[in-house]
């Protein structure tokens, strides 16, 4: 069994919305330690405990963590008898065909595995904005660099023929094996007659976002002709 | 690539200047000379792997002993997408040997036919350009209007170069009738668009905020009246930008009155319907209709992911090292049956005869050579 804090769950939440202009985010500014011990601040950017005997910098073990996490809550349901909580479900979608080993606990509780619905669709609406930023790109001979007016979308239609999927292959015509971002650059360097991208430069990035995003479903086929 | 690799147009263009040198050098343009010279160059091509090094090579002339002799020819350039030279000059130089490969066809055709987007973007500079280079054409031109031509003035100068864009004519025996296939219904006024943001609109294949095409209720009309007074049994050649059909309807390859189209054709006993727009090797036949594509002298399409007819031998897929390849233009071979035979004339590459007896037979006679390389 899991609880969860809703004052952090919607200060957590509240972060991701406003992750443009970080100067604007709250701050838990923490009272100064009456004796020099380590001082821990709750996610209510209100609530803080003082650790008896530890120091700043002081390795701190799995007990003394879980101490410290149950004072908080204990003070911070003390100063909201009313709060509301609630109870995470636990995970049971797996696959009954093949249910694995038993689980040592009933809780396979981990921070990484820990996200809901919305999480979900906010990393999806991220990551449809690289796609789109490549969409962009794709379909504007200026953002490409280009010199001679000629876009992506002019010969690849919908990323039509760009078959991410195959590569990386043997290009013929180059003599040697190619990468999917070699062949952007190529087409960058030659009909679109502009600079060819850095390998780190984020619109080859949106570039090869747009093209794998619209072949969705194919099979990896590294090496096809 | 470094400075001493040469392009695959540099290439061409030395490849092309070293045969009519020899042809100067044989000291007179005589058709004995010229069979000679072209004879040695096929012999190259030979050698080379059946890769021909010159399009503009002599074309073998469709066998057509089962559905009639030919009566005539007429050649056909398509697409083109014009940018003013000092935008981009590639699509010029494409245009420019289209016109020299069908000046150089021997014996003339009776006229040539230009498939619609002559210009990129309708600008008037663009369709003056287009005109100019099409009069290099020893042939009289007969053509249609595309999207390309039309968005930005809504076909005001194209209409003051070349006329009404829906006319008809007739040549020995056959009636031809030019479409304007490419009417779109309004989109850009709800989206408060300039004339330009309007035509960049159109001019992408995959920009889904535009309407599908279509010949408009009008055009209907005009068709109806002028098919009125034609025999049942004349031929029919029907010359349209989109095909008319429902190919892919996401790219406009795309005709959204189609069927209402070809109702108006269905009473004829042959109907030959000619479109460009689709920059590949595109076949089918509904009904009683041949439906031959066009290709483009500017840049190959892709095969559409869904509702390619099954009549379609695709074209192999394009070599993108090379701007020449897939592209290319052609004739049509009219018999005396009124059917039309089509060559495509590929650009390095074998041209490929599509016969109508293929199409007449549901692809059980004459099938033109397999895909090698499908798309992906």
């Amino acid at each position: 069994m899991r609880l969860y804090c809703t004052v952090a769950l919607a200060l957590g939440l509240g972060s991701v919305g406003a992750a443009s202009a970080s100067e604007d985010l709250p701050r838990h500014v923490l009272p100064p330690s009456s004796n020099g011990d380590l001082v821990i601040g709750l996610c209510d950017g209100e609530t803080s405990i003082e650790v008896a005997g530890v120091k700043p910098g002081d390795p701190v073990s799995g007990d003394q963590a879980q101490k410290i996490a149950d004072a908080l809550m204990q003070e911070w349901r003390r100063k909201h008898p009313d709060g509301a909580w609630r109870v995470a479900a636990a995970d049971t979608a797996g696959n009954p065909a093949n249910p694995g080993p038993a689980p040592a606990t009933k809780d396979q509780f981990q921070t990484y595995g820990a996200f809901t619905d919305r999480d979900r669709q906010i990393w999806q609406e991220s990551t449809d904005k690289l796609v789109a930023e490549g969409k962009r790109i794709f379909h504007d001979a200026k953002a490409l660099g280009g010199t001679v007016a000629i876009s992506c979308d002019m010969c690849h239609p919908d990323g039509s023929n760009t078959h991410p999927e195959t590569y990386p292959k043997f290009q013929v015509q180059l003599g040697r094996v190619a990468l999917l971002r070699d062949m952007i650059n190529w087409c960058i360097e030659n009909p679109v007659r502009g600079k060819p991208f850095a390998d780190d430069d984020p619109r080859l990035k949106a570039l090869e976002a747009y093209i794998l995003a619209q072949r969705k479903g194919f099979a990896l086929d590294y090496g096809k002709h | 690539m470094t400075g001493s690799h040469k392009s695959i147009e540099t290439k061409h263009c030395e490849e092309r200047a070293s045969f009519f040198g020899d042809l100067a050098r044989l000291g007179a343009l005589s058709r004995r000379g010229f069979m000679k010279v072209a004879g040695a160059s096929a012999g190259i091509a030979a050698a080379k792997g059946l890769i021909t090094p010159q399009s503009f090579q002599l074309v073998e002339v469709a066998q057509a002993q089962e559905t009639g002799a030919p009566s005539f020819t007429f050649a056909y350039i398509s697409d083109s997408h014009l940018y003013t030279r000092d935008v981009n000059d590639r699509f010029i130089r494409s245009a420019v040997k289209a016109v020299e490969d069908v000046n150089a066809l021997d014996p003339q055709p009776d006229f040539v036919l230009f498939g619609g987007d002559l210009a990129q973007l309708g600008k008037k500079e663009e369709l003056d350009l287009g005109l100019q280079i099409l009069k290099g054409l020893k042939a009289p031109l007969k053509i249609m209007v595309g999207e390309h031509d039309w968005f930005l003035d809504m076909g005001e100068h194209w209409r003051t170069l070349f006329g009404a864009p829906q006319y008809s004519f007739d040549h020995k025996g056959v009636h031809f009738v030019t479409l304007m296939s490419v009417q779109e219904k309004d989109f850009w006024t709800a989206h408060g668009m300039s004339p330009a943001e309007r035509m960049q609109t159109v001019a992408g294949l995959d920009n889904g905020l535009q309407s599908r095409f279509e010949v408009g209720s009008e055009g209907r009309a005009w068709l109806k009246n002028d098919l009125a007074k034609i025999d049942k049994k004349t031929p029919i050649v029907v010359f349209s930008h989109s095909p008319l059909y429902k190919y892919y309807r996401n790219w406009n390859f795309w005709t959204d009155d189609a069927e209402e189209v070809q109702a108006l054709l269905s009473g004829f006993d042959t109907v030959t319907v000619i479109h460009g727009h689709t920059h590949q090797m595109l076949l089918n036949r509904i009904g009683n209709i041949n439906f031959y594509g066009l290709l483009s002298t500017a840049w190959p399409w892709p095969y559409a992911p869904e509702g390619l007819p099954k009549l379609t031998v695709q074209m192999n897929r394009a070599d993108p090292f090379n701007a020449f390849d897939g592209c290319g233009d052609g004739r049509m071979d009219v018999l005396t049956s009124g059917m039309v035979d089509k060559v495509y004339n590929l650009w390095n590459r074998n041209p490929v005869t599509i016969r109508s007896s293929y199409l007449v037979s549901g692809g059980e006679k004459h099938r033109p050579p397999a895909t090698a390389l499908a798309s992906y």
